[in-house]
This record gives structure tokens, sequence and C-alpha cells, in this order.
């Protein structure tokens, strides 16, 4: 028979119940043996919060405008914090320039949605034979003791108001928790006593069990690593972190009232809690047709307000040294302007912007040439990226992987760092 | 008091019938060959530990005299030859027969039509049964629902015509997808209408043609979409990426993008506002005249221009992708260059290939390649003479999908059981491996096959509204799981894909509230209030759910959930439903 030590966290009991073969669930509170780990969350902890521009947004017309050329659009630059220029439709994120910098010397080969999205989340090509992680679920694993310390119960991959990419081989517990901004979980309330979910979950994993001692493959066993994070999550305060209507009103005015601007303060609520990776999804880049009065009308000043807002919060919370901050798309758009006042798929020369976690703001790295159609410096690839971000983070490029076929994998692809943003 | 309770003993001892035995004995076991015949129910023995079975001498699978049966399973052996591979054990009886009703009729079985299955001693049963799915009228309207959203998900999204203000109708859709496949059209004929179609898009307008749903809103950007859907879903070919530039390894050039775009010049989406408003009313899909683009074109030579990564214009005019010109002229009194098209794709030999990786796909849970609809030349196909063969056959037997169905369920491959051996532990396609079917592929249901089984397991399909409401119904439930990614293309994905969101709808969603509800005249009511024995009624549970019955451990664990109930029979068989719906093995398909 199974018996529960009083004082025993619901984790460990969860553990000790999966491997009890008695099915046998004592009275218990779940409640009553939450731990209380204010003071470990106060430490400092790393993480990294994506914005991911869903779509491929024109960083000539944002980061690295062009004025004069015949390719250089309408927009105007203007001046920053940092040391260079941005587009005149960010003004408040000019004024944080001087924490984030623009890597303007980016030239990648993808240019298909589907194609560029995946490599730009994990670093690989799409290959017919082995699913790559995407760098959430990298992050989150290598993290993965910093999360324990910090009894995290959130998913330590959260994507907001977008789909992101898989955990890969790396296995769906590194899968991205999908929420919507709106700071609601489907389904999270359990609507039954605690007790009898635990007698339940107790039937749950007998019958488990014994379709994973079949030998049926991985899919039986990944399922029963989900149910009990599944468990974890519904009975944890720490959903708090999702509820941005809980922050005070001066400050979720700050951020914006777009779904964009939500997802933003939830990224950095979840980072205080200690979710070690959130990407925020902001779509409709793709702009093909009039995308002039698209960028300054809507897209860019949503971007604008929330990106500076979090950015300037994270600063003053003391957050930023310890937290990444990576903006991109899968790829940019054509310096030419096509006949329907829009913009096609480019992915030769464009920009990303970095910040955060100790890497240097204010800085340009890189430069296109004068029409903007190719990379003057050395060009950077979505592994570099990567790997200056692992460098902030504290990752250790010399990380291996192993896939489930015992195929040795460098972290980042085997990406560079990109020395500038480091003193 | 509406509950049934057992005051006297708090224990469902197992009194089995004999059903009960025989297929709790045969899911302890891993082959037929070892199952005892039980006259005695095995009430209080434990059920014996389970050890892997040495495959013995290899008996070829039977092919039911279905020569295409008979070619797969040379086929598909003649690689495990190669590499050395041992497939797995038959599956059960009852797990084949949980798989074949998932994979026709979206749907695990119902317990009569388990039991009638299982216990039937006919040795041709399965053909029986594949033909009863495909063909008893009883099941065409499940055959052709389960169609119909596979279709309707390839050829509009999950997310076609549920935007605000779309043009494309997702009942005209249905409706249209629903009728060919309940009439069992000829897949040739479907995709002809598909590609040439015109008229109105929603169901009840004059002049409906549902098939218009599929390209109507593909026509932006000089229908750069319908060109490459068109490709993609009927020719397996990727080319969405070679209309801005020659691709590095696809063999597709630009040239060949425009000029089979070219195809869908005459094409236009017209649309009515309903009046005074800029709300959609109803669209149509309409061919007329194309005079070429350049401005004071020649109709006659109907020109269009794309251009180049250095900026320089070229132009095209409608070639098929194995070479073949049509005319030139824009006038439809010439030439209607969808009708054209739609000819030339039912000559492909890429046409047939497609469907038959598609549907390969559907049963087996990959394809003869990955992705399924990219089998340009430069992507290797995993079994290219047997792909070859079953593109043949579907064309000589006039693309009857059914036929083509029959000949891959009754096949060797899909009848294999789950379970692993060591001599396939290699045959993994998660490790990065190609498939070799040496054994059945676990695999999520998809949502809607959850939603389906639910409404079986439960009767409550018995109760539903008209098929409009309950497509709607679904639609509406199905929209939680679906994230868009905000491109153009309409790129996106499900998050009912095994994580935690998916976890949570089925512990505390609605659908699962109401499955497992104890209202008067709910499933879960009946069962308790029945007449069936205690061991009955968990047996009924299990094999409403897992298609078979408890084990010895199963049903003592039933017995503790008893004891915590404190004997109220329909709390815990609510509990017990609640804990099998929420297993692995309730959620993948094995």
């Amino acid at each position: 028979m199974l018996t529960t030590p009083t004082g025993m966290s619901r984790r460990h009991f969860m553990s000790h119940m999966a491997g009890a073969a008695a099915i046998t669930v004592p009275a218990l509170s779940l409640t009553q043996t939450l731990r209380a780990n204010a003071a470990d969350l106060k430490k400092r902890h790393k993480a990294a919060i994506l914005l991911w521009m869903s779509g491929g947004p024109s960083t000539m017309d944002i980061w690295d405008l062009k004025p004069g050329a015949a390719t250089g659009g309408t927009f105007k630059p203007i001046s920053t914090k940092g040391d260079m220029q941005i587009s005149e439709h960010m003004p408040l994120t000019a004024n944080v320039m001087d924490k984030l910098s623009i890597v303007r010397s980016m030239s990648t080969r993808e240019a298909d949605h589907q194609r560029g999205r995946y490599y730009m989340h994990t670093g690989y090509v799409p290959n017919p034979n082995i699913e790559y992680p995407s760098y959430g679920a990298v992050i989150s694993h290598e993290l993965e003791d910093q999360s324990k310390a910090m009894d995290l119960e959130i998913p330590p991959f959260v994507s907001v108001g977008g789909g992101s990419e898989g955990p890969g081989f790396l296995g769906m517990a590194y899968s991205p928790f999908v929420v919507s901004s709106n700071g609601q979980v489907r389904n999270l309330e359990m609507g039954m006593d605690e007790q009898r979910l635990m007698q339940r979950m107790a039937a749950l994993d007998l019958v488990e069990k014994g379709f994973i001692s079949q030998n049926r493959g991985s899919a039986a066993d990944d399922h029963q690593k989900i149910l009990k994070k599944t468990l974890a999550l519904m009975t944890s305060p720490q959903m708090d972190a999702f509820k941005v209507a809980k922050e005070p009103k001066d400050v979720q005015d700050k951020y914006g009232t777009t779904p964009f601007a939500r997802g933003c303060l939830m990224a950095r609520r979840l980072v205080e809690a200690g979710v070690p990776f959130v990407e925020v999804d902001l779509g409709g880049w793709d702009n093909h047709n009039d995308i002039f009065r698209t960028l300054s009308a809507t897209k860019l000043p949503e971007l604008d307000k929330a990106m500076a807002a979090l950015t300037s919060d994270l600063d003053e919370r003391g957050l930023l040294q310890d937290t990444a901050i990576i903006w991109m798309g899968e790829f940019s758009r054509t310096p030419r302007i096509n006949g329907n006042g829009g913009r096609d798929h480019w992915a030769r020369s464009w920009s990303v912007v970095l910040g955060g976690a100790g890497m240097k703001g204010g800085l340009a790295v890189g430069k296109t040439n004068e029409d903007g159609t190719s990379v003057e410096t050395d060009p950077y690839t979505s592994q570099d990226v990567m790997a200056t971000v692992c460098k902030s983070l504290g990752i250790s490029l010399e990380t291996t992987f192993t896939s489930k076929s015992g195929r040795p994998m460098k972290i980042a692809n085997g990406g560079k760092v990109i020395k500038e943003l480091f003193a | 008091m509406t509950r049934h309770t057992i005051h006297q003993v708090a224990v469902w001892s197992l009194t089995a019938s004999f059903v009960l035995s025989t297929l709790a004995a045969a899911s302890a076991q891993t082959t037929k060959a070892k199952v005892e015949k039980t006259s005695a129910a095995p009430v209080e023995k434990k059920a014996p530990p389970e050890k892997p079975v040495k495959v013995a001498k290899y008996e070829p699978a039977p092919d039911y005299n279905i020569p295409q049966v008979a070619v797969i399973n040379k086929e598909i052996r003649a690689v495990w030859t190669d590499n050395n591979l041992t497939p797995s054990a038959p599956a059960l009886d009852q797990e084949w027969c949980r798989r074949v009703y998932l994979d026709i009729v979206g749907r695990i079985p119902s317990v009569q039509e388990l039991r009638e299955f299982v216990l039937s001693k006919e040795s041709d049963k399965k053909p029986k049964l594949v033909s009863k799915l495909l063909y008893d009228d009883k099941y065409t309207e499940e055959y052709a629902r389960t169609a119909t959203t596979k279709w309707t998900n390839i050829l509009i999204g999950r997310n076609g015509g549920t935007e605000q203000n779309s043009l494309t109708s997702r009942p005209g859709m249905q409706k249209y997808l629903r009728d060919c496949f309940a009439r069992n059209k000829p897949y040739d004929k479907m995709v002809y209408e598909l590609v040439t179609a015109t008229g109105q898009t929603t169901p009840g307008a004059e002049g409906y043609n549902g098939a218009t749903n599929f390209l109507i809103m593909k026509l932006d950007e000089k229908g750069a979409q319908a060109t490459a859907q068109i490709a993609k879903v009927f020719l397996g070919l990727q080319v969405q990426c070679t209309q801005c530039h020659n691709h590095p390894f696809n063999e597709w050039k630009q040239k060949k993008f425009w000029e089979f775009n070219a195809f869908v010049q005459q094409t236009r989406a017209l649309r009515k506002f309903v009046p005074g408003t800029r709300d959609v009313a109803s669209a149509e899909l309409i061919n007329q005249d194309f005079a070429g683009e350049g401005g004071g074109g020649d109709a006659t030579e109907a020109i269009i221009y794309y251009e180049l990564r250095n900026g320089l214009l070229e132009s095209a005019f409608p070639v098929f992708v194995d070479g073949t010109a049509i005319s030139k002229s824009g006038y439809l009194s010439d030439c209607d260059r969808r009708t054209e098209l739609g000819k030339l794709i039912l000559k492909s030999e890429y046409m047939d290939k497609t469907i038959a990786n598609r549907m390969w796909a559907h049963f087996m849970g990959y394809g003869f390649t990955k992705p399924i609809d990219d089998m340009g030349p430069h992507n290797a196909a995993t079994h290219p003479a047997l792909l070859t063969y079953l593109g043949q056959e579907v064309r000589k037997n006039s693309f009857n999908l059914k036929e083509l169905i029959r000949w891959i369920v009754l096949s060797e491959p899909y009848s294999l059981s789950s379970r692993g051996v060591p001599g396939n532990k290699a045959d993994d396609p998660l490790l990065g491996e190609t498939p070799k079917f040496t054994h059945f592929y676990l695999r999520g249901m998809g949502a809607e096959e959850l939603y389906e089984s639910l409404l079986v397991a439960t009767q409550a399909h018995k109760t539903r509204g008209s098929y409009e409401d309950q497509e709607k119904a679904k639609s509406d439930w199905l929209q939680q799981f679906t994230i868009a990614f905000g491109t153009d293309e309409g790129d996106e994905a499900t998050t009912f894909n095994g994580t935690i969101p998916q976890a949570l709808m089925m512990f505390n969603g609605d659908l699962i509230k109401k499955a497992t509800g104890t209202e008067k005249g709910s499933f879960l009511e009946t069962i308790a209030t029945s007449n069936l024995k205690p061991a009955g009624k968990i047996e009924y549970i299990f094999e409403a759910a897992l298609s078979r019955g408890p084990t010895n451990r199963e049903i003592e664990a039933a017995n503790k959930i008893l004891e915590w109930r404190k004997g109220d029979a329909t709390a815990a068989l609510q509990d017990l439903f609640w804990v099998v719906l929420n297993t692995n093995e309730f959620i993948l398909q094995h």
C-alpha cells in the first residue's frame, strides 16, 4: 500500500505514485502540500522572448532604411537612442534602441513561408527523415535544471497567439504550450474535487502502463508524460502568470490593447514566473500589396508600442539583464516594389533585432548595399542568431544532442556567435 | 432516486459472459495461438504475464484472392527481406476491427459492431467487414462524412470558409464532397470537376456548384495559389517556391510555374454584397475571355508576364507539366483553358500516383514519400515500384477509390500488430528511418475522429440534428484547435496533436463532460440502470472505448473505484469511463 508522508510535494507524490504498483490513493488535498517557493522565484534566472513576425516583415522599411534608393519606399529614417536610425513609424522603439541591436546582414535561402518558418525556428532546412527541435524546445531543454530549481509547473516553452514549431526529436515534453493572448487557458478548470481526480489518475496510470508495456512505440509513453504535465498545470497557482488582466491599468496601457500587446505583457509575466522561453506571434506581414499603407497604418504602430513597452518594462524590473529578446520573421521582402505596391518574399539580405541577457544594445551590426539587395559584410544565418542567443543565456555551444537514431547534432547547428554583440 | 446503487457488496466480481472471457483472454495474449478454450471464465485468476512471443515460422498472409493485395504483400515483404527485418505478429481481431472502423468510417466500432466481428467464426470475416463498411447503405453516410472531412481540409484547409466575409462556403464544399463520396464518384471525375468548376459557391443559390469552393479564394496575385494548390493536391508537385525563382533542388523552373499558371487566367471570382453593406452575400466562379497582360494585348495570343530575380520580365503561355502546349488564345470560344487543364491532369500519371500515395498514407500513417504531396524527382519514394503499380491499378479500376481502400486494408502490413518485436526495432520512422511497414505505426486520433467516436460510444449519434447542424456544431468545436499562421497562403496547424491543450480538453472539456454525464437517459445512466451484471457493465465501458474487455488488474481497479465512490455504481462508471477515455490506448490509432 502506498502511503503519503506529510509535507510531500505534489510533484513528488505524482512521481511516487507513478512508480507504485498498487492503486491506492490516500485522502490528500493538493493545495495543502504545495510548496511556496517565492524566495526561489526572486533568484536571477535566464530566459528568452521571441517576437515572431509571421509572414515575413519588410526589414528595409523598419530597421535598415534606404532613403533615396529606387527600392527605398516612402518611409523616412529617424534617429534613436542607439547608434543607428530606424523607421519613422517606430518612434517609441527608437527610444529604447540603446538596449537593442540590429543585425543588418542576415542572409538566408528559404523564401517559402513553411520552409522559412521551419528554418528560422530550428536552424535546419526541412528534412523528410528527421524533425529538428525548434529553438524554444532547445532552450527550455537546456535550461531545465533552472526550471526544476524554481519548481516551474507551467510548461517551459509557451507560444502566445501562434503555433511556433515543434520539439522534434526532443519529444513532446518540450512542445510549445500554445495559448491565445487573452490569457485564458481553455479547459483548465477541473470541475471535480481534487481527491476524486487523483483517484481517477491512479486508475488511469494503471491502464496507461499496461499499454506502454506492450512495446508499441514512443507515442504511448509520450502520452503519459503529457498527462502528468497537464495535471501539474491544472493545480498550479503559477497559472496566474497568464492573467494579464491582473496587471495595473497603466502598465496595460503602456503595452497597448492589441492581442500582440497583451501577448508581450504576458511574456513578461511568464518570464517573471520562471518560464525560460516565450514566443509571441504577430502575423500580417505578408504584404504583397499596398505595403506602405499597411505598415504605417496598422502593423508598425502595433509593433512599436508593444515592443518598446516590453523592452523598457523588462529593463525597469531588472529582468532585461537575464532575458534575451529576439525579433524576427521567416524572411524579409523584396527590395523591388512590385506592381501592386507591395513587396514579395526575399531572404538574401535582411535584418533581425537582438538584445538583453548581456547582448550589447545600440549597435547596427553588418551592412547591406545601397539599394538593400545584398549584404556587404559577413552574412549571418538562423544558426548564428541561435548561437548568439545561447551564448547570452550561458548555454554552451559545445552542447551536442543525440537524435533518437543516434545521430549527434551540435546545438544551433554549428552557428557562429555574432561577436560584436559581446564586450 | 435515479442512481443505481449497490448496497451490499462494493465489489464487482467477475462472473463473465462468454464474450467477456473471450475478449479479455485474447487481449492478454499476444497471439491467438495461445488462447485457451475457456469453459469456465478466468474469474479470479491473474492475467498471465506478457512475454514477447517468439515468431516461429513465417506464414504468408492471406491475399483473399485479390491480386492487388498479393502484390502489396509481395512488394512490402521484399523490403523486409532486403533489410533483414521481421514483421510483428498479426493484430488481434478486435484491434484490427477498431482500426478499420476508424480509418474507413471515422470512428471506433460500437460494442455491438465489435462483438459481431470478434465472435464471427467465418474465415472471410475480414473481407466481409470491409465490404460492409464500404458498400452497405448503413455506412454510406459515415463513409462519406469521413472522406468529406478529410478532403475539405485538403482542399480549403481547416479554416477555409470560417473567416468573416469569406468567399468560400464551407457547407458548399462539404455538400459537394459528400455527394461525391456517397455516390462513390470516380476520383478522376471529381478532380476534373474541382479543376474546371464554374458556378455559385453556396448551397441553395441559383447555379450552385460546390466544387467552385476549391478555387474561389485562390485567385489573388494572378492565381498563384490556384496554380500551386492544383499542382500539389492533384499532381503531388510542390511548385510554390518557383513562383519567384528557379528552385535550387526542385526540378521545376520558374518558367514552368507561370506556364502552368497561364491555365487559370480566364478564371474570375465575382462577389455579390448584401445591399447597402460590404458583407459578402454570395460568390461565383466564372470563366471569361482573357486579353493578355500588358494592356492593349492581343487576345488571340493572350500572354502573361512574370519577373525574374534580376528584374527582367519574361512571358508565358499555357503549357502543361509534361510539355504539352495548348492554344495561346485567351478567347473562351477558342479555348477554355481550365477545361484543357482538367483533361491534361486526367491523362497524367502523376495524378494516379498522388492519389495512391495519399490513400496509403491515410491508412498506414506514412506515405511512400514525405511529405505525401511532394513527389517530384528530387524526393524518391520508399517503395517506387509499388507506388507506380498502385497508381496504375487505380486507373485500371476506373478510379474507384473504394477498391483502392479494400486492397490497402486487406493487405498484410495493415493487418500487423503495433506491438514491436526484436526483429523490427529498427523500423521506426520516428528515428528518421524510412517506413518499412513491419508493424502498424501508432498515430494520434484526429480531432474529428475523436468527436465522432464519442458520439457513437455514448450512443449520442442517434439523436443528432440535421446534417448541416451536426457539421456546424463539429466545426465550431474544432476551431479551438486551429492556429492560423497569418500568411497569404493560409498556412495553419492544429493543437490537437498530443500536447497539453488536447489533454486539458480530454480531462475537462465540454465534450468529455457530456460524454461522461450521468443525467437520466444518458449513456452512463442507461448502463448503470440496465440489467447487465456488474461485471458486464465494466466490460461494456471498456469495449465501448477501447474495443476490448478489461484485464484482471483493471477489474481490481474498477472495484477500488467503486469502493471510493462508496458503492455508487453510476458515479463509479463515470470515473471508469473518464479513465478509459483519457488513456493512450483510446486516443491512439493502434
